[in-house]
């Protein structure tokens, strides 16, 4: 590995593997991956159920930790941290999206994207200034006073992107993040994401099983069996 | 994450279950409620029963005759004719540290006026008298020494006596038979009311002791004499000299038992106080108990409320939370539910034991002690019972919380 390409690798695994422990038989999820994602990609993951993309997206996303192999994010080795460590880096580090929108129902827009910037220690006069910037950059303007259950899909995962903008994140790790939403609300997302990652270079990786999301990124990593089956 | 930030988030939620927050929180109103009733009557019961003794006098030493053994029979204290006026004038005259000493001979009596008449007791005692007893003179005057010495046909009379033989008022300067004796009325005694245990104590009648002795009864023993201590500290010697005096002057042998008893005041309220101070420690020992069931139910509902909130928890450790946010927000979630309990058990208990005075007509006294006691206690709880739920809630997995349904 080149001093180059550490400096722009963002997401670097080598011989990540994961196994978990049902009763007695020990089942691998994850075997041997190793991937690398540069600053400023636009990336997708791919497979079937099973292949181990989760499993691989949890680990990138700092939820878990490998059962061998290491990953370096940002050049840092986060393989082997405790958990409030972890915690620190998704705070710091990384934006979640998911696919159920995963907002805290009583809170309004602002109060759940100023969530992770609560826990960063941010000043509430600046959480406030930051989600409502990062509200109003995912065109929710007028929605910032609403509860969850007062938006659409749509606007619920604006929201949650709103959410994942507002730590000023290296990189942004979607889960299947239109797999709720109908097929223009689908677009809108994914033109958001674009946006993110053309002007904003934002690193972005998401996983779906849609051909037609994957072919807004610019790479798909296909998953089978717990092992990169290729890339296109 | 600051203090205040914790304060609104654990108020958010415990106001989105308001109803079930303020049931979990019945346990620790009612347990604190209790303990401050409960340490507010006892208090109020202590205290009365110690002014109760204090209007005897913390000072006062009594003696009195000993037991009689009759046939094998005891006839128990006072039965015995051991005390004479002249050991008590003797305490008065050897024994130091002495204030004052007030010899008392009884019976009873008829007493007539007119055509009214009223059954009472008959004191006999010195001019000593209403300083040793703590009696007041409210019309009159007590006797003197002079008509002690002349055995004079005086008489003071009890507040009870003074209104049911002279209902029109003006005793005083009045003439009442006594066993045929006429005393002349020279005072009335203010009221006392009931003593402690129920006996009418302006029901009587005071004369000199040696009128009641040479006109009355024919008797020459006395039946007790109150001895006032100068101060509480010399009680203890005046006790043990009174005592060695009167073995002496009774001529006992060392082996001989007393043939008298003497007590002292200090005792019996030291007694009075350790029963109601047990009393109090019972009933504070049961609203524990109840406090205790209150966290009970606090932590039960938390555990729930962490199930409930499993995917909020995933949540807010996807974005960042460490086990300790997680576990501070549900620990303070859990204190305050017991916290405002605590504060509307104080007020609810404040509520009842002035209700209870107001009813009962009971002496009852909120101590700031009970109130910051109970205060605290209702905080532990909270943080005891809370701890486990929270703790659990902060070593969930993000990702199966996240996955929770």
């Amino acid at each position: 590995m080149d001093a180059k390409g550490t400096d722009l690798a963002i997401i670097q695994t080598r011989a990540l593997a994961k196994a978990y422990r049902m009763g007695e038989v020990e089942v691998a999820a994850l075997n041997g991956v190793s991937v690398t994602v540069q600053r400023g990609e636009f990336v997708s993951v791919m497979g079937q159920s099973g292949s181990g993309k989760s499993t691989f997206m949890n680990l990138l996303g700092c939820l878990d930790r490998p059962t061998s192999g290491t990953y370096h994010l940002e050049g840092h080795d986060v393989s082997r941290l405790t958990s409030d460590q972890l915690a620190e880096i998704r705070n710091r580090s990384i934006g979640f999206v998911f696919q159920g929108f995963n907002l805290l129902a009583k809170m309004t827009a602002v109060q759940n994207v100023e969530l992770p910037m609560l826990y960063a220690g941010v000043a509430p006069a600046e959480r406030r200034r930051r989600a409502r910037a990062a509200l109003a950059s995912v065109g929710l303007d007028r929605r910032m006073e609403h509860r969850p259950a007062e938006m659409s899909g749509g606007q619920q995962q604006r929201v949650a992107i709103a959410r994942a903008l507002a730590g000023e994140p290296a990189m942004i790790l979607a889960d299947e993040p239109t797999g709720n939403l109908d097929s223009a609300s689908s677009n809108e997302i994914m033109e958001i994401f674009r946006d993110l990652n053309s002007r904003r270079g934002i690193t972005i990786v998401t996983v779906t099983h849609e051909p037609d999301v994957a072919a807004w990124t610019q790479r798909t990593i296909v998953f089978r069996d717990g092992r990169v089956a290729g890339e296109a | 994450m600051n203090t205040s930030a914790l304060l609104s988030v654990a108020w958010g939620a415990l106001r989105q279950n308001a109803m079930r927050s303020l049931l979990t929180m019945l346990g620790v109103i009612i347990g604190v409620a209790a303990v401050i009733t409960s340490m507010a009557i006892g208090t109020g019961a202590r205290a009365a029963v110690a002014a109760q003794l204090e209007r005897l006098g913390s000072n006062l030493i009594v003696v009195v005759p000993g037991s009689i053994v009759s046939g094998g029979v005891q006839l128990g204290l006072g039965a015995r004719q051991s005390l004479t006026l002249d050991d008590a004038t003797a305490i008065a005259r050897t024994v130091p540290e002495i204030a004052a000493v007030a010899p008392q001979a009884n019976t009873n009596a008829q007493v007539v006026s007119g055509n009214q008449n009223w059954y009472t007791s008959v004191v006999g005692s010195t001019p000593a008298w209403p300083a040793v007893s703590n009696w007041s003179i409210a019309q009159g005057r007590f006797f003197n020494g002079g008509e002690v010495r002349q055995a004079a046909k005086v008489t003071i009379l009890g507040n009870t006596v003074a209104t049911n033989l002279f209902p029109g008022g003006g005793a005083v300067g009045r003439t009442v038979i006594v066993k045929n004796v006429p005393f002349r009325v020279v005072g009335v005694l203010a009221s006392k009311g009931q003593s402690g245990f129920g006996r009418d104590q302006d029901d009587q009648v005071v004369v000199p002791v040696t009128s009641l002795q040479m006109r009355l009864t024919g008797q020459r023993w006395i039946s007790s004499i109150q001895i006032s201590a100068q101060s509480p500290e010399a009680v203890d010697s005046v006790v043990s000299s009174t005592q060695a005096l009167l073995r002496l002057r009774h001529h006992l042998t060392v082996q001989a038992p007393d043939d008298f008893s003497v007590r002292n005041i200090a005792n019996i309220q030291q007694a009075a106080s350790e029963t109601s101070r047990i009393q109090s420690l019972l009933l504070a020992a049961v609203a524990a108990v109840s406090l205790i069931v209150g966290g009970i139910g606090i932590m039960n509902i938390m555990l729930v409320s962490v199930t409930e909130r499993t995917r909020e928890i995933g949540v807010r450790m996807a974005v960042g939370a460490k086990e300790r946010h997680i576990l501070l927000q549900f620990l303070v979630e859990a204190m305050t539910l017991s916290c405002v309990g605590g504060v509307i058990g104080v007020g609810l208990g404040m509520g009842a034991s002035f209700i209870t005075s107001h009813l009962a007509g009971w002496q009852v006294i909120v101590s700031t002690v009970s109130i910051v006691v109970s205060f605290v206690f209702s905080a532990l709880i909270g943080i005891i019972f809370g701890f486990y739920p929270a703790r659990r809630a902060s070593l969930l997995n993000p990702i199966e919380a996240l996955r929770h349904e």
